[in-house]
């Protein structure tokens, strides 16, 4: 395998990764904070149509990514309503969030658009474009650093390297702030922060908010960088890799990166079975390259590699007097 | 014209709870919908046909699930709805469940065969098609090297896949045929994102132009195709407006022509099976102002002769589903 070829594959993970990583990211501050999130492909879809459909409509890209978040922001809401103030079941409030984004964004996308629930091409400024770094075509023909520069860093769309980005800034917020010493303490032991006096409903919403516009940015990302437009069911399940990204990261936002990328390298390498075939000297199916990831996740919840121990207060709504 | 859609559509509902509908026809839609811009969409427009033009009025029904299948088919059968055309294959099993306890309703399925006295079902030749657009791709690529992205990993579009590789070396025996499916699970029809990666890893490969048989992953397709250089072709439906200049041509299935044939017999549908093929211009490569550019006078001689060919039996195009193996192409 030449240099060229690896540096497509991973060009391949880093695209595949984003989506992941973002609504990764998303899920870790909401559970961080003790509410499970399996909502996260719902809003991701919501956010792609909504992204796309205002995209469309005013031909800026920023505004659909605006209009996308809002979107997800809703359906935060309506998660937080149900699992924060009314004390529901999380894991039942997100199915009906994944089922009512599946089925609102085409009834919407067909009455407006009328092209069968999905909305129409978007074209120039109404689509995130490839950005090229500065330098990348200079330092293109340098050995080795060059290419790797241009092919694999340099050329792709903003919301990827925002992406990148929010990683070491999620580091930082849960562990070195206040806010994050909080959240944390929310996730863990509600009570205690309650008696500090740090309002616990407060923090929770305040982490289902973040992960709402994370999921946002990531559903943007799909219909409006990697795709031209929506198309029903467009997340294709990436929310729940998402997921099992989180638990295979325990949790932790670095960890998470990594996570996704990986999971992102088994989706490019599964889409190019003549590089197995070459390297290996025999074939894998790829349906078994796209199945690892939850292989992997169920090796890691059974506990072979190290322990994932979920927050403690995950999943429990928040009484204050028992 | 979507004021007419709500139309037919009240009618239709009015028609199905009233049940009367005095033999009105009806026609289910597959899982893609019925404005997937491809299978089902062309479906859609035979039935449109047929209403503008007799008049007359049908049932229809968009399913949401598979569990609705068999629900939707006698539903229609009780109001009294006849013929019922059902556009997929997957209606194969519910309807051979169900069609013995309907003698009296004729039921048309499309690209499946059901034995029985009151169905008619229609397949299509896709192999003679997908061997015409795999000779046009050969002879448009500049690299050498073509490829073809699938949807959902069925015997029904590993033949797509093999006619073109078959056609592909036709025109040109040093090609080389790249072939990706999307999935195995029915989610692998909706994941655009997916098919945009496959292309990218074929284009790595070297390939230039793209067939796909994906439904809704080959907007990301032929998407993907117009933003990297590359040709796309497109299937099912005429798509060669979908990005002017950027897609080669269609492999066009006449699903139309079998829905408007069966609501203009009514109840005299003919039970049977018909197979469709270039000869009955079932299948056939789309040509129009879109893609004038792109297609030389030299593609347009080679693909009359071999449609000739075909018709005449002088070129077999091997059928996957007839064998389950495909000599010009692994997948």
């Amino acid at each position: 395998m030449d240099l060229i070829t690896l540096l497509q594959l991973l060009d391949s993970t880093l695209r595949l990764a984003t989506p992941l990583l973002l609504a990764c990211l998303a899920g870790l501050y909401s559970e961080r904070a003790g509410i499970f999130d399996i909502g996260l492909e719902g809003k991701m879809l919501a956010a792609a149509f909504l992204s796309a459909g205002v995209a469309y409509v005013t031909g800026n890209v920023w505004l659909g990514l605006l209009a996308g978040i809002g979107a997800s922001l809703l359906l935060s809401a309506i998660h937080g309503l149900a699992s924060i103030t009314f004390r529901g079941n999380q894991l039942i409030s997100g199915v009906a969030i994944n089922f009512l984004a599946a089925g609102l964004t085409v009834v919407i996308a067909q009455s407006w658009f009328a092209q069968g629930g999905r909305t129409p091409q978007l074209s120039g400024g109404a689509r995130f474009n490839p950005v090229t770094l500065p330098g990348a075509e200079a330092l293109r023909d340098v050995p080795v650093l060059g290419p790797i520069y241009y092919e694999l860093i340099s050329g792709h769309t903003i919301i990827v390297y925002l992406g990148l980005i929010v990683v070491p800034i999620t580091a930082w917020v849960l562990f070195s702030t206040r806010f994050g010493l909080r959240l944390r303490a929310v996730g863990e032991n509600p009570a205690a922060v309650d008696t500090a006096g740090v309002s616990v409903v407060g923090m929770r919403f305040a982490a289902v908010a973040i992960c709402g516009v994370l999921c946002g940015i990531a559903g943007a990302y799909l219909a409006t960088a990697l795709q031209a437009g929506f198309t029903k069911d467009m997340s294709a399940g990436r929310g729940y890799i998402a997921l099992a990204a989180l638990i295979f990261a325990k949790w932790r936002p670095v960890y998470c990166l990594w996570a996704c990328l990986l999971f992102g390298f088994l989706q490019a390498i599964a889409l190019r079975s003549d590089l197995i075939e070459r390297v290996l000297q025999f074939n894998i199916q790829s349906q078994l390259l796209d199945a690892l990831p939850y292989i992997l996740t169920v090796v890691i919840l059974a506990g072979f590699v190290g322990r994932a121990v979920p927050p403690r207060a995950g999943g429990e709504p928040y009484v204050k007097e028992r | 014209m979507s004021i007419m859609h709500k139309l037919f559509g009240a009618t239709a509902a009015l028609a199905l709870t009233a049940g009367a509908a005095a033999a009105d026809p009806a026609i289910v839609f597959d899982l893609g919908g019925k404005f997937d811009k491809s299978f089902n969409e062309s479906a859609f427009n035979g039935a449109t046909r047929w209403a503008e033009e007799t008049g007359g009025t049908f049932a229809e029904v968009e399913l949401q699930s598979d569990a609705q299948r068999e629900q939707a088919l006698r539903r229609f059968a009780e109001s009294g709805a006849n013929p019922i055309v059902m556009a997929g294959f997957s209606f194969a099993t519910p309807l051979g469940d169900i069609a013995g306890d309907y003698p009296d309703t004729k039921f048309v399925i499309i690209d499946a065969v059901v034995e029985a006295p009151n169905v008619k079902s229609v397949v299509f030749n896709e192999e003679q098609g997908s061997y015409l657009v795999g000779m046009m791709a050969a002879m448009a690529s500049e690299t050498g090297t073509v490829s073809f992205v699938g949807g959902m990993d069925i015997p029904l579009i590993r033949k797509f896949g093999c006619g073109y590789a078959q056609g592909a070396m036709a025109a040109d025996p040093e090609v080389e045929v790249i072939a990706n499916m999307t999935g195995t699970t029915p989610a692998a029809w909706n994941d655009p994102v997916k098919g945009t990666e496959l292309v990218l890893a074929q284009k790595s490969q070297g390939s230039d132009v793209v067939f796909h048989a994906a439904g809704g992953t080959g907007v990301g397709v032929l998407q993907a195709a117009a933003d990297n250089d590359m040709l796309g072709i497109g299937v099912d439906a005429n798509q060669n407006y979908t990005h002017p200049g950027s897609v080669l041509t269609s492999m066009v299935k006449r699903v139309d022509n079998v829905v408007y044939d069966a609501f203009t017999a009514g109840e005299a549908v003919e039970p049977g099976i018909a197979s469709l093929g270039l000869a009955d211009d079932g299948v056939s490569a789309a040509m129009d102002e879109y893609n004038e550019e792109l297609v030389t006078a030299e593609m347009m001689t080679a693909i009359e002769e071999a449609t000739q060919q075909i018709i005449d039996g002088e070129i077999e195009v091997h059928d996957y589903m007839s064998d389950e193996s495909c000599p010009s192409l692994s997948f």
